[in-house]
C-alpha cells in the first residue's frame, strides 16, 4: 500500500520531500492509535502488572520492609503457610464470607428488582433508597454500623429487645462477627446488584411474556424458563465480580473488628496487611497476596471464558 | 365453529387516549380476516383483544357464543404470531414450539408426535435443535408458526408477522399462509398495514381508520366498489385518483350530491383527440414523471385538476414534459360526497 502510493506520488513528478512527508504521514497513522493508549497503558504497566510480578517475587525471599538485605529462601513462605492453621483459617473465614455475601446479596437483589419491576413512582424512590449506601464510603459504613452493633447502646440490639429476643454481642462474638460483617456488606452490595439485575429485566421484550401467556405459563414456568434465563448472562457477571470483590474484603475488618475476635474475621487481606505492615514480614505476606492473586485469577478467567461461551441471543 | 364477535367495543389506555371508540364486528368462522390500515389505526389493538393481552374498556367480545372478556389469555383456545416472532431466545427450536404443551401437560409421546407433524409441515425437522439466534429471518417465520400451528387453535393471529421478512420471502410465506389456511379450515385473524398483503390473502378485509372500520367486504368488492374515499386511496396501488369536481369544468352527468370524482389509474387512457362524448371525462396534462415496473408503466401528469396517475401496459415510453390527452371512461368513475362517502349512481 504505501509502496504503491510512493510510486504513484513519484510518477506525478512529486519532489522527493513531498514522498518523505507522506512516509512519515503513513508511520505516524499506523503508530497514532499506540500514541494514543500508551499513558493508559505505561500506568496500567507500572501499577498493577508490575506489583503482581513483584509480590510473586518477594513472596520467595525473607525481608522486613526496611532492611536493605533479603535472604533469599525460595518456598520457603510457601511451605510455612501451608502449615499455619491460621492460614487456613483465614481462608475458612474468607471462603465463608464470600459465598454468604455474594449468596445473599444475589438472592435479595433478584427478589427486589422483580418486586421493583414495575416503573411506578414510589418503586423509584425504594430503588435509589436501596442504593444509597453504596454511595456512601466503606469507612463511613463501618463506623455507622461500629454504633448500630454496638452491644450496649446499639440501635440492633434495641430493636430485637422490643420483640424479646437477648442482647448480641455483634462484633464481640466469634460466632457471631463474620455473619455481621456479611450483613453490612449485603447492605451495601444489595442495592446496587438490584439496579443491575432490574436493567437487565427491563430490557426483556415484552412479547415474550405474551407469548408466554398464551402458551399456559404459569408464573413460576415463565420465571424459570424466560425471565431467568435472559438474566442469567448479569447474574453471571454480578456473582464473579461481587466474588472478586468479596475476597478483597478489608475494610470493615480494619475498622470494626480488627481480625477478631479470635481471628474469627480474619480474612486474606487483612492477614496480608498484618504480616506485611505489622509484623513486618513481607515475604510471608506476598505469598498470601499471591494467594489470593491465584484464586482471583481463576475466577477472572471463569469470566471472560464465560462471556465468550455466553449464548448470544437474537 | 370460531365466530368472533365484537359488540361496541371500546378501548381507551387512559381518559385522554381513546384508541376505539365503539367496535362492532363480527369475524365469520373459517375466514381469512384481515384487518388492514395506517398505523395507529387499532387493528393491532383489536387483534390483542381478541387474544386476551388488551382487556376491553366497554363493549363485549364473544367467541363461540361465549363472552370472553373475562377470560385469560390461555383460555380462549387461541395461538398468536407476533410481528419479532417472539421466539424464546433461550430455548432451542424444539423446545420453543414444546414449551406450550409442557405447560398443558401433555404426555410425552404425544408431544413427540406433535412436534413430528408440525415440522414437517413447515419444513424444519433439520434445526429442531438449533437455537433461534441461528436461524435466517424466513426460518424464525416458520418456527413461529410451528409454534402456534401445534397447539391446533381455534384461531389463528398474526400480527403483521410477514413484516421482518426481505420481499421474495414475503411472498413465498404468503402462498404459505394461504395455503395453510385452505388445509387447516380454522378462522385466521390477520394484521398489517400492507394493502398488497390483506388484497392477496384475505377472504375478508376489514379495512380500518382512526380506531372506526371502514369497510368490511371481499377483496375484490372493496376495490371495485369501496364504500368512501379512504377505501378508495387505500386500497390498490398507485392510489386511486380524486379530484374535487369543483376543478373540473366540464361537469357532464354527474349525480347531484357528489363533491368528489374518483377513478382507478389503471382506468385512464390515451387518446389523440378531445373527448366529446357523454361517456367519457377527459383531461390534459403534462408528464411529470413516468416509472417503470416491467409489464407496466405508471406515469404521473401535471393537469388543471391536479397530479394524475396513470397506470399502462403500452411498450412504448413517452418522454417527459410531453403535454398529451387522456380520458376515462364514465363507468369506471366514483362519486363521493362532501363528507367522503360514495355517492352511487342508480
Amino acid at each position: 500500500m504505501l509502496q504503491e502510493k510512493t510510486v504513484i506520488s513519484l510518477m506525478k513528478n512529486k519532489t522527493v520531500s513531498d514522498v518523505r512527508k507522506r512516509v512519515w504521514y503513513s508511520a505516524w497513522k499506523k503508530l497514532k492509535p499506540y500514541a494514543f493508549v500508551a499513558p493508559a497503558l505505561v500506568i496500567f504497566l507500572v501499577f498493577s502488572i508490575y506489583p503482581a510480578f513483584r509480590i510473586v517475587e518477594l513472596s520467595l525471599y525473607h525481608w522486613n520492609l526496611v532492611s536493605p538485605a533479603k535472604d533469599f529462601v525460595g518456598l520457603q513462605n510457601y511451605v510455612n503457610l501451608f502449615h499455619d492453621p491460621e492460614f487456613f483459617e483465614t481462608l475458612r473465614n474468607t471462603i465463608l464470607y464470600t459465598v454468604l455475601t455474594v449468596g445473599l446479596s444475589l438472592s435479595l437483589s433478584l427478589f427486589l428488582a422483580i418486586y421493583l419491576k414495575n416503573d411506578t413512582s414510589v418503586n423509584r424512590f425504594l430503588q435509589r433508597l436501596i442504593f444509597s449506601p453504596y454511595i456512601v464510603s466503606l469507612a463511613s459504613i463501618s463506623f455507622l454500623w461500629l454504633w448500630l452493633m454496638n452491644s450496649d447502646v446499639g440501635f440492633l440490639n434495641y430493636v430485637i429487645s422490643l420483640v424479646g429476643i437477648e442482647k448480641v454481642d455483634w462484633l464481640g462474638n466469634p460466632h457471631v462477627a463474620l455473619f455481621s460483617l456479611v450483613l453490612i456488606s449485603v447492605w451495601k452490595t444489595a442495592g446496587y446488584n438490584t439496579l443491575i439485575v432490574l436493567a437487565s429485566l427491563q430490557v426483556i421484550p415484552k412479547h415474550l411474556y405474551e407469548a408466554a401467556a398464551l402458551d399456559h405459563a404459569n408464573q413460576w414456568r415463565t420465571f424459570h424458563k424466560i425471565t431467568l434465563p435472559m438474566i442469567s448472562p448479569t447474574l453471571f457477571f454480578i456473582t464473579i465480580v461481587d466474588i472478586i470483590s468479596s475476597f478483597k474484603v478489608f475494610e470493615t475488618i480494619q475498622i470494626m473488628t480488627d481480625g477478631g475476635p479470635q481471628n474469627a474475621t480474619n480474612t486474606l487481606v487483612f492477614a496480608i496487611y498484618e504480616y506485611g505492615f505489622k509484623f513486618y514480614k513481607i515475604g510471608y505476606a506476598s505469598s498470601i497476596g499471591v494467594v489470593l492473586l491465584i484464586m482471583i485469577s481463576i475466577f477472572t478467567i471463569l469470566y471472560f471464558r464465560g462471556l465468550a461461551n455466553k449464548v448470544h441471543y437474537q | 365453529m370460531s365466530e368472533i364477535v365484537f359488540s361496541h367495543a371500546k378501548k381507551a389506555y387512559d381518559s385522554k387516549k381513546t384508541v376505539i371508540e365503539d367496535l362492532n364486528l363480527v369475524i365469520s368462522d373459517g375466514s381469512f380476516t384481515v384487518l388492514v390500515g395506517p398505523s395507529g389505526c387499532g387493528k393491532s389493538t383489536t387483534l390483542r383483544m381478541i387474544a386476551g393481552l388488551e382487556p376491553l374498556s366497554a363493549g363485549e367480545l364473544v367467541m363461540d357464543g361465549q363472552r370472553m372478556n373475562e377470560v385469560a389469555p390461555e383460555d380462549r383456545d387461541i395461538a398468536m404470531v407476533f410481528q419479532n416472532f417472539a421466539l424464546y431466545p433461550t430455548m432451542t427450536v424444539r423446545e420453543n414450539i414444546e414449551f406450550g404443551l409442557i405447560n398443558k401437560k401433555i404426555p410425552r409421546e404425544e408431544r413427540q408426535k406433535l412436534i413430528a407433524d408440525v415440522v414437517e409441515t413447515v419444513h424444519l425437522a433439520e434445526y429442531l435443535d438449533k437455537n433461534p439466534g441461528e436461524l435466517s429471518g424466513g426460518q424464525r417465520q416458520r418456527v413461529a408458526l410451528a409454534r402456534a400451528m401445534v397447539k391446533k387453535p381455534k384461531v389463528f393471529l398474526m400480527d403483521e408477522p410477514l413484516s421482518n421478512l426481505d420481499a421474495r420471502l414475503r411472498n413465498e410465506m404468503r402462498t404459505e399462509l394461504i395455503e395453510l389456511h385452505k388445509r387447516l379450515q380454522t378462522t385466521f385473524v390477520y394484521v398489517t398495514h400492507d394493502q398488497t398483503e390483506a388484497m392477496s390473502m384475505a377472504t375478508d378485509i376489514v379495512l380500518m381508520h382512526d380506531g372506526v372500520i371502514k369497510q368490511i367486504d371481499a377483496p375484490m368488492k372493496i376495490y371495485n366498489d369501496p364504500n368512501n374515499i379512504f377505501a378508495a386511496q387505500f386500497i390498490g396501488t398507485p392510489a386511486m385518483n380524486m379530484f374535487d369536481l369543483k376543478k373540473y369544468s366540464k361537469q357532464n352527468n354527474i349525480p347531484a350530491q357528489a363533491k368528489y370524482i374518483g377513478f382507478r389509474p389503471s382506468r385512464v387512457h390515451f387518446t389523440d383527440e378531445a373527448a366529446v362524448s357523454m361517456d367519457k371525462m377527459d383531461f390534459q396534462g403534462r408528464i411529470l414523471t413516468h416509472e417503470f415496473f416491467g409489464s407496466e408503466i405508471i406515469y404521473r401528469l401535471q393537469t388543471d385538476c391536479g397530479i394524475l396517475s396513470l397506470k399502462t401496459f403500452h411498450k412504448e415510453e413517452l418522454p417527459l414534459d410531453m403535454e398529451v390527452q387522456v380520458y376515462v371512461a364514465r363507468k369506471d368513475c366514483y362519486f363521493f360526497d362532501e363528507k367522503q362517502n360514495r355517492v352511487r349512481c342508480s
